[in-house]
């Protein structure tokens, strides 16, 4: 199977370019997610694209795979301007890729998963499962891995998953297979017989773009590198002629403008802290401190355990062990009504999944923490009068943008979303205030107006805890920093002290 | 501090009530009772709304559906559904019957049980809506089962106990006291209290909000400080305790009870809940609006009798109905959605 006709571009095109991206440039409302960024891929190479969260990585990967269309610029494919509307398309012309979440139907078996739409058929057009099982058997020979093609998918761990992703990726005879973040999920000698595959089929001709956060996989495993930055390219070198260091650069070198404007100011007495807070397999032996006043920020890459971390305190998915203290009292925080009740708030990283009712309108947006706080009900019936009075006091102060707050949510854009979801929680005055990527996905001046209140509220003595995952902004408005990676804390970094590199260094280690 | 000078600057967000969604059911009810009065002079000469009798045989036909209607909608509002209810109804008929019969009757269920104030049948089967409500919440919230197939068990095994209470026996003679309770216009008061009570209950109060909120997005409900669990456990206990009250009406206005009573209400109420335009996938709907679909279910049973049509004609039309009322009510949604 692994040598049919998809193979054809390899031999002729051997050492030469197989992938151009040439000058695309994407714009979402309000941003723009690429701007004029190039990649090229050469045949029989590893070739390791780089860059921050949001720096344009996953906006290419699906102009490539055929989700988005670019505004501008050209995808090439062995030398062609390349037409795919479809993930079938892109896989059928030869790109296959292998995303960060893996697409696999857990109730069917391997086998099925792998030739899904092109099964085998006998004489009677029937489904012709022995042949199946042998072409996987083939294709696992080929790659070494070492799996029953009749197992369940769902009964795999996430590693070999992952394998079954890969296979299935090689038996459509690509000339380029894209993988994004393929060792997220995978421990040493996984990823030892991830790399045995890749450099297989990198001496089978195929290009290999790989995406990675992670800077010892990139000198084992690439060719060459290209860094992204905030949508723009930065540049492609040879792996072998740079170092982490200069890589490090090329990432980070964000301007940190005045659009973060953390104002000095006293910081108190310690109001929460945490202890070897531990959740297995998620995050260990989390201890911080967090006082009146100060904001902490909380950097780490996507996956390192920030979230989690921030869960856990709020009671949303409690840890196994470890300690809570608030006022130095220790608190049994087993659900979010008890966090509030010690004075927490919590704004979720995802606006849509764990935060906007979208289909109510904006009072009832607003007013469900503290309704649930119990502070403004008379046994039981809503002052809705007052409620709507103070909801109509906060957006007023958080200018969010509506003429109507009996609008639905839905029809407001992220950012009136986002200052809604803080209402919210400012609302029930909360002493202690966890904002989980408070500004993702909304523009540039909703996101200073937000800047300037998470200030004003550390000002007013409250504490904050501030999850992001942009280095800009965890080091304008941070008294002091924690650095995630992997589930632990690989540092704290104050004011004084932290900057780009020093934080992607405890980040990305 | 800039908090005090910003509200000068641009208009202050405020709340302005729009005209309430029931409004597009309200005029699909007058619209169709419009049509029936119209064939009603064509082919029958005569009016169909001037009849003061006739609405008030429709009103009665629907008003003990509507009264599991209402706990439905609150249900479905959550994001659930009840199928348990019809069940519930012929269990509890049977049950409270059999505490409320007559000492004049020979062959009472419980011969030194007879003649007991009113007052103890009704609360006997209540109590056995709310165990059975408890139980559909309980294994929702804690089990995290689909809210489908835990009604359908309780759907059968309601069924089931119905049936083996009296060993397939109908329970007759009850007390004048509990047959006033089915007696002329009695069950369409109730059905009044009932809407009224729960139309402020989901209105005004905490816990029609966080029926709203769970319905809408039950992880950003949780997030918030609403334990979703016990709040679910709550509402299909309300939906079961209306589907019992419904079941001693039902008992009392037939002054019999049978194993068999209340079949396929539960889809009925689901119906008229639905026409209503309470949202299969949460968060919207309203006890006013469920009120309409109920109306609007009673003039097209009563119009097609009153136009001599079969009774064959009248199921297959409701199917069309209800289908369509959902077709309409999702294109809307999805209209008002791409405006954004």
């Amino acid at each position: 199977m692994l040598d049919g006709a998809g193979a054809s571009a390899r031999g002729a095109y051997a050492g030469e370019y197989i992938l151009e991206v040439d000058n695309v440039r994407k714009e979402f409302p309000g941003v723009v997610a690429l701007d004029d960024v190039q990649l090229k891929i050469r045949a029989g190479t590893v070739h390791a694209l780089m860059g921050e969260n949001g720096a344009g990585k996953s906006t290419l990967m699906k102009i490539i795979a055929g989700v988005y269309t670019p505004d501008r610029g050209e995808v090439r494919f062995a030398g062609k301007a390349l037409d795919i509307r479809t993930p079938l398309d892109a896989l059928n012309s030869g790109i296959a890729m292998i995303h960060q979440e893996l697409n696999l139907m857990n109730t069917m078996t391997v086998a099925e998963n792998i030739w899904i739409g092109r099964e085998p058929k006998n004489a009677l057009r029937l489904i012709d499962h022995d042949c199946m099982a042998t072409m996987t058997r083939d294709l696992f020979a080929d790659l070494g891995i070492r799996l029953d093609p009749g197992a369940m998918v769902g009964d795999l761990t996430v590693a070999q998953k992952q394998m079954v992703e890969i296979a299935k990726a090689v038996s459509f005879n690509s000339d380029v297979l894209i993988m994004d973040e393929p060792t997220s999920a995978i421990t040493e000698t996984e990823v030892e017989h991830l790399f045995r595959i890749i450099r297989d089929l990198r001496a089978k001709g195929v290009g290999i773009v790989y995406i990675t956060h992670k800077m010892s996989e990139l000198f084992e495993i690439a060719d060459e590198l290209t860094v992204f930055r905030d949508g723009k390219f930065i540049g492609t070198v040879a792996a072998q002629d740079v170092t982490r260091d200069q890589i490090i650069k090329m990432m980070v070198g964000r301007e940190i403008t005045d659009m973060f404007p953390k104002i000095d100011c006293p910081i108190g007495e310690t109001i929460l802290e945490v202890r070897n807070l531990t959740l297995p397999g998620v995050f260990h032996d989390v201890s911080f401190t967090l006082r009146r006043g100060e904001i902490l920020g909380v950097a780490g890459l996507v996956g390192s355990g920030r979230s989690n971390v921030a869960e856990a305190v709020f009671g949303v998915r409690p840890a196994t062990s470890g300690q809570i203290l608030i006022d130095g009292d220790v608190v049994d925080i087993k659900s979010p009504p008890v966090a509030m009740r010690h004075g927490m708030a919590f704004l979720t990283e995802d606006r849509k999944e764990t935060g906007c009712f979208l289909n109510l309108d904006c009072i009832e947006n607003i007013q469900v923490a503290l309704l649930s706080s119990g502070k403004v009900d008379n046994r039981g019936f809503v002052n809705q009068r007052e409620v709507n009075r103070l909801a109509e006091e906060f957006c007023a102060k958080l200018r969010v943008k509506t003429p109507n707050l009996a609008e639905t949510v839905a029809n407001l854009s992220g950012g009136n979303q986002q200052k809604l979801l803080i209402a919210r929680w400012l609302l029930t005055k909360p002493r202690i205030l966890i904002l989980d990527e408070p500004t993702r996905g909304i523009d540039v001046g909703a996101k200073s107006e937000i800047h300037r209140l998470i200030t004003q509220l550390a000002a007013e003595g409250v504490a904050i805890l501030m999850i992001s995952s942009e280095l800009p902004e965890v080091l304008g408005m941070s008294d002091r920093i924690m650095v995630m990676h992997e589930g632990h804390v690989s540092g704290f970094l104050d004011r004084s002290e932290a900057d780009q590199v020093r934080v992607m260094e405890l980040a990305a280690k | 501090m800039a908090t005090q000078a910003i509200g000068a600057e641009r208009a202050v967000p405020r709340v302005h009530r729009k005209l309430p969604s029931e409004i597009n059911i309200l005029l699909v009810l007058i619209g169709i009772a419009l049509v029936f009065e119209i064939l009603g002079w064509i082919f029958q000469g005569q009016t169909f709304l001037g009849n003061i009798g006739r609405l008030k045989i429709m009103i009665l036909q629907v008003s003990v559906i509507g009264i599991i209607a209402v706990g439905v909608t609150q249900v479905i509002i959550s994001g659930g559904i009840d199928l348990s209810s019809g069940s519930i109804v012929g269990a509890v008929a049977m049950v409270s019957m059999s505490f409320a019969q007559s000492a004049e009757y020979a062959r009472a269920v419980y011969p030194a049980l007879t003649d007991m104030p009113v007052i103890v049948p009704v609360l006997i089967g209540l109590a056995c809506g709310a165990v059975a409500g408890f139980i559909n919440g309980w294994l929702i919230a804690y089990t995290k089962i689909p809210p489908f197939i835990a009604t359908l068990g309780m759907m059968v095994a309601a069924r089931g106990f119905a049936k083996w209470y009296t060993k397939g026996q109908p329970v007759s003679f009850p007390t004048d006291g509990f047959a006033s309770l089915g007696s002329g216009m009695m069950p369409v008061f109730i059905f009044l209290g009932v809407a009224i009570v729960f139309h402020i209950a989901m209105k005004y109060t905490r816990y029609g909000k966080y029926t709203y909120a769970i319905g809408a997005n039950p992880q950003a409900a949780r997030v918030s400080g609403i334990d979703v669990e016990r709040h679910l456990v709550k509402l299909y206990m309300v939906a079961a305790v209306l589907a019992a009250l419904a079941g001693i009406v039902v008992a009392a206005r037939g002054q019999t009870a049978q194993a068999g009573m209340g079949m396929m209400y539960e889809l009925d109420a689901i119906a008229m809940a639905v026409i209503g335009g309470t949202s299969l996938a949460g968060g919207r709907g309203s006890i006013v609006g469920t009120s309409i679909g109920m109306i609007i279910f009673g003039v097209i049973i009563s119009g097609f009798t009153f136009l001599r049509l079969d009774a064959y004609y009248q199921e297959m039309i409701k199917g069309v109905i209800i289908v369509a009322a959902v077709v309409i009510d999702t294109y809307r949604q999805r209209k008002k959605m791409k405006k954004a």
